[in-house]
């Protein structure tokens, strides 16, 4: 979603990013001219009348679940994008029965919060999972 | 899901969806500008509408249509812009 139109999505496909990505852009490329929707989620910039990069993770009940902003000059990191996404459904499908500490990712150990895990955290979990 | 948009000359634009504020009360408060609450996790995405263009047709979209599905909402500086 931009401040730009339906009119010039459809250019920008159709002239750059399918020469990226073959078939075009597969999602909704939605318009936000005057930048009303990104007002309210707190991204647009009034002086600059563009929106800032914002992402927003929302869960089937429509629920906010994560959000990351940057400026107009850092791109995104996707994969971080997808990891958070796959943690946060592992979350909900276990109905919060696991959670994913600091440097999860699909396959590594989940934390199964409870009573007996209190205090006990430095034994299933190390610091370098963090990181590798 | 989408459902297709008819074409016009218009530049046709979207906006939130919910009930507006209650003017009078809005009017003493807040003169000039709408407070506007900041976006938080555990809370309700606020809901919209926007037109858009997908897969070679324009289309209308509303993120309420989404309901029962994952969804990523992403903003970008604009179309054509370098990063």
């Amino acid at each position: 979603m931009s401040i730009d139109s339906m009119f010039t999505h459809k250019m920008w496909d159709e002239d750059e990013l399918s020469k990226m990505v073959d078939g075009g852009v597969p999602f909704p490329m939605l318009s936000d001219a005057g930048g009303k929707v990104g007002t309210v989620y707190g991204v647009y910039d009034e002086d600059a009348g563009v929106e800032a990069r914002g992402r927003f993770i929302i869960d089937p009940d429509g629920v906010v679940q994560g959000y990351e902003v940057l400026t107009p000059p850092v791109g995104r990191n996707v994969n971080e994008t997808f990891r958070q996404l796959q943690a946060f459904q592992l979350v909900r499908e276990t109905k919060g029965g696991e959670a994913t500490p600091s440097g999860w990712r699909p396959g590594k150990a989940t934390l199964k919060p409870g009573i007996d895990l209190v205090g006990k955290v430095w034994k299933e979990w190390k610091t370098e999972q963090a990181f590798d | 899901m989408p459902e297709e948009a008819a074409i016009g000359c218009a530049r046709p634009t979207g906006g939130p969806v919910g009930e507006e504020p209650d003017s009078k009360t809005a009017d003493k408060q807040q003169p000039e500008k709408k407070e506007l609450s900041m976006i938080k996790v555990s809370q309700k995405a606020p809901d919209f509408t926007a037109p858009g263009f997908h897969k070679g047709e324009f289309i209308n979209t509303k993120l309420s249509d989404y309901l029962g599905k994952w969804v990523l909402l992403c903003f970008y500086p604009g179309d054509f812009t370098f990063v």
